[in-house]
């Protein structure tokens, strides 16, 4: 918390008394957005998932692949609904909170934000609408249909709206005209390297977030004795399903990274501590410092010696650039100014979402291994583990995206617009105040009943093999 | 500098028509929305009443988000001027939003009355909220609002309750409730679609009265002289508002027909109204947006619209699907035996082995 509230990081600007519009509009994004990104991992992770069963069972015509289709499918639902209310709030505030940014930036990023819907959101409703209900009405190829047109559409708006954010990190097919970014080449902004890594490692992430939920989920059944079928048939898919995209993950991740390190090497510089660039340059594993965005150097640091080059550039000699240099880099290139994110932030985030990545990887492996053993159902101590495991891929993706928002500060677009002249002019801090709170009220309100109802659907498990759903719950999939 | 381009022109009817898909299919969502309570009195009619939108609101509803994202794309500075100055309306019109989505997926998911009824009242307040508030916001935009120079609003919250702009609201409210109504008793069969009827016929008068009223405000406050296309436009709204209040309880269809009519002259009268511009500043006509002032470069424009050909008529074709798909009446008789896709499963198999399965669970038959 000390980190957000050492906010003031902006030396060419005299610190304003209160809390300034600017500070809450940010508080504001960044609470309703990290709120959205919780439901949008398991939104397109399960419902891949569930396509998944349905094919089975449409495939082999047993039982148990329904009562997973449809065990599962509700799961989805439930966030489906939080990930929709929450994404309403995102199409509406960057006109809402941050105008001049709308203006700087409309020309470019609204194309993918409206092909997002057209292409999309459509698809993704009126199918979700048509698999719901459609059950018995539609044949079942063309209800199987729907799931994926389903899976397959929320996969498609990250992929828009990565592709759009992509551009904030690395601006790509714009020339400036008249104090605004005009788009010249749409190719390049759907088709910008970022977006094509930053979208492998959502879904990757997204299928780490739906994998972990059903191994939590049937651990929990399966200490219990309940529904053995469905629940290993649950273990079988999401255990190979982690341990392979974790591995996966950990590639493309580091691809990532040196990417990164070329598009904006201040955010690599800040997520390593490295503070003069520097030949051999070490991997620190905890390192302490001053919370503020240019502490000057560390006060402890451990590290292993040549690791971070090797890394970072594949050479144990490679040159890492450091914050310092690239401050004063910047600052000859953009003017005066502090070009430095909070470092604290940029090292912490990162080590967090590595840490989980790691864990995860051990986690599936071991399961996956005591799977193969026949061991797992007897395994106490894996599937206890199993159950607060599920917080690994939500504190990464949410580590992940502080990273990479915050590591990027102080610019809004990279090297083109500050994040201190993008919120809007004519909104007063007293009127985010009121949607601040608020917001953050309903979403609580939200989260709380969203939680029970998600626990109550887990813990009621799949109806029993051959039995109808119980009065007043027989359409529980439909409402 | 020319007030605006062909592209421009093009897009501004585009988003026009994203806006008119909008009301008129959100229209009766909001409608039902309201009525769940008044309409229906037990669980069983309830459930009826959420699935004749259940499978549809949500398509519905992305005409808003198409609108939303259009706009940005074609008209930064509309978006960036209107999103920013309506900002407390937008609020609670997405608060609205949020708490009529969630309820939707809520209500059946514990099976207790007072949960139930928790979630009618959270869907009641969720739509009345944006069918009162869209037309506060549209009259305002039409209207006129204050805005500077540099086209920030310099207005507050209650600059946008004035009393053209709440009668708007009023308009919208009750034609939104009228339709709604009506798409109900068309939906629905038993004491449902006869309640439905009946408050149908109570509110589309009333709703011909102050939608009348509020065209016939906006035709004479024109800025600079009546405007005759939307002159004509309101007269034919008037005339489709006051067929709806006629057919209400006598034909069902075409009184549906006719509140579709009134929805999209109503609202097409005000985008004819606001045409050439995007915003209208009360402060000063200097002040006044037009297409050229809020839009994109022509090349995103051409882009965009290459993708709006490719893309519109697929999501027509497959919307119009849905529809067709759940066609079927819904009843209250509908929910009370308990009807799975697992009986019907069990039933295929027993009955018509390798078959597909019957007709469906829930709602139809
Ligand atoms: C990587 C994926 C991703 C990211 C970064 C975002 N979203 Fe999202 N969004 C989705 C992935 C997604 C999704 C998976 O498609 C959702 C989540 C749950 C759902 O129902 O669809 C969704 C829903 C969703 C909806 C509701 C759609 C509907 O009614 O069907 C809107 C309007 C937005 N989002 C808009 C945004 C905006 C403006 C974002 C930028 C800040 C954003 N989302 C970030
Ligand atoms: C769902 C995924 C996303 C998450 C979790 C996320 C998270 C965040 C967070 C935590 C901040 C605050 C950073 C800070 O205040 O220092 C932020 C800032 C910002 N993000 Fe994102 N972001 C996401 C997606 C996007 C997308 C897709 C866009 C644009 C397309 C975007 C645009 C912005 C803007 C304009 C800011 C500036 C405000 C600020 O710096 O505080 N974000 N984001
Ligand atoms: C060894 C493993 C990992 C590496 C090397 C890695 C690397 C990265 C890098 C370099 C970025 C920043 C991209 C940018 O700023 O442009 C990033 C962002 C992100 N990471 Fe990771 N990551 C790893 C594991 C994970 C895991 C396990 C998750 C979640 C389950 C995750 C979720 C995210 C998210 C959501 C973002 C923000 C979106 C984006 O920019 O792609 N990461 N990661």
């Amino acid at each position: 918390m000390k980190g957000f509230t050492a906010m003031k990081w902006r030396s060419t600007e005299p610190s304003v008394a209160p809390v300034s519009s600017l500070e809450l509009a940010r508080w504001q994004f960044g609470i309703t957005t990290l709120y959205h990104f919780i439901f949008v991992p398991v939104t397109i992770g399960l419902a891949i998932c569930v396509a998944f069963f349905q094919t089975r069972w449409y495939r082999t015509g047993e039982e148990h692949w329904l009562r997973s289709t449809r065990f599962w499918g509700k799961l989805m639902l439930i966030s489906f609904a939080l990930g929709v209310a929450t994404g309403i709030v995102q199409e509406f505030q960057f006109g809402m909170a941050w105008s001049n940014y709308s203006r700087f930036v409309g020309d470019i990023f609204g194309a993918p934000l409206a092909m997002e819907g057209l292409a999309a959101f459509f698809v993704e409703s009126t199918f979700l609408g048509l698999w719901i209900f459609g059950w018995g009405r539609l044949s079942k190829r063309v209800h199987l249909a729907c799931a994926w047109l389903v899976a397959g559409s929320t996969a498609l708006s990250a992929f828009f709206i990565l592709a759009a954010n992509s551009w904030m990190q690395h601006p790509v097919g714009y020339k400036l005209e008249g104090g605004k970014a005009v788009l010249t080449d749409i190719g390049s902004v759907l088709f910008n390297s970022t977006a094509l890594f930053a979208f492998a490692h959502t879904i990757l992430a997204a299928l780490l977030t739906a994998g972990m939920i059903l191994i939590a989920v049937s651990a929990w059944h399966l200490r219990r004795g309940n529904e053995t079928r469905v629940f290993g048939d649950a273990m079988r898919l999401g255990l190979p399903m982690v341990t392979i995209a974790a591995i996966v993950t950990v590639f493309v991740g580091h691809f990532n990274g040196i990417l990164m390190s070329h598009q904006q090497p201040m955010k690599m510089a800040a997520a390593d501590a490295v503070f003069e660039t520097k030949k051999g340059a070490g991997l620190s594993l905890f390192a302490t410092g001053d919370l503020k965005s240019n502490p000057g150097g560390l006060n402890r640091n451990i590290e292993i010696p040549q690791l971070l080059s090797w890394i970072s550039t594949g050479y144990p000699n490679g040159e890492i650039k450091g914050i310092n240099n690239l401050n004063r880099e910047y600052q000859r290139k953009y003017g005066p100014g502090n070009y430095t994110p909070i470092v604290a932030i940029a090292y912490w985030t990162w080590r967090a979402m590595l840490g989980c990545a790691a864990l995860m990887l051990l986690f599936g492996a071991y399961g996956w291994w005591l799977l193969h053993k026949g061991k797992l159902e007897r395994s106490k101590r894996f599937l206890t583990f199993a159950v607060p495991a599920v917080a690994l891929p939500f504190v990464a993706s949410a580590t992940g995206w502080l990273f990479t928002e915050m590591g990027r500060q102080p610019w809004a677009v990279f090297g083109l617009l500050k994040t201190n002249v993008a919120n809007s002019p004519s909104v007063s801090a007293a009127e985010i105040w009121i949607t601040l709170v608020g917001f953050t009220l309903l979403y609580g309100v939200l989260a709380a009943i969203a939680g029970r109802v998600f626990l109550k659907t887990v813990k009621k498990g799949p109806v029993e093999a051959g039995k109808a759903e119980e009065p007043g719950q027989e359409l529980a999939l439909a409402y | 500098m020319d007030a605006y381009t062909a592209l421009q022109v093009v897009w501004f009817v585009l988003i026009s028509i994203l806006w008119l898909g909008y009301f008129l299919l959100e229209g009766f969502d909001f409608g039902v929305g309201m009525l769940i309570r008044a309409v229906a009195h037990d669980k069983e009619e309830r459930r009826a009443v959420l699935h004749t939108i259940g499978p549809i609101w949500d398509g519905n509803e992305v005409w808003l988000l198409v609108a939303g994202g259009a706009t940005f794309a074609a008209f930064p500075q509309w978006y960036a001027t209107l999103f920013s100055g309506f900002y407390l309306a937008l609020f609670l019109i997405l608060v609205g939003l949020i708490v009529r989505n969630v309820s939707f997926e809520f209500w059946g998911k514990i099976d207790s009355d007072s949960w139930r009824s928790r979630w009618e009242w959270a869907l009641i307040f969720g739509s009345f909220m944006p069918a009162l508030l869209w037309g506060v916001g549209w009259a305002n935009i039409v209207h006129g609002v204050p805005i500077d120079a540099h086209h920030e609003y310099t207005g507050t919250l209650f600059d946008l309750l004035n009393p053209y702009a709440l009668l708007g609201g009023l308009a919208t409210l009750t034609l939104f409730l009228t339709h709604g109504a009506i798409f109900l008793n068309l939906r629905t069969t038993g004491e449902i679609g006869k309640r439905a009827k009946r408050i149908a016929a109570t509110v589309a008068p009333v709703t011909a009265v102050v939608g009348i009223a509020f065209l016939t405000w906006t035709v004479a406050s024109h800025r600079g002289g009546v405007d005759a296309g939307s002159a004509i436009l309101a007269a034919v709204s008037a005339l489709a508002l006051i067929a709806a209040a006629i057919l209400a309880d006598r034909n069902p269809a075409r009184a549906f027909a006719a509140t579709g009519a009134a929805i999209l002259t109503f609202f097409l009268a005000l985008f004819v109204d606001l045409f050439p511009h995007t915003m209208v500043s009360s402060t000063s006509s200097a002040f006044d947006m037009t297409l050229n002032v809020s839009a994109s470069s022509s090349y995103t424009l051409t882009v965009m619209t290459v993708v709006a050909v490719l893309l519109v008529p697929v999501v027509l074709v497959y919307q119009a699907w849905t529809y067709w798909v759940f066609r079927h009446r819904v009843s209250a008789e509908d929910f009370g035996e308990v009807r799975t896709p697992l009986d019907l499963i069990d039933k295929a198999r027993g009955e018509h082995p390798g078959e597909r399965p019957p007709e469906p669970a829930g709602p139809g038959s």
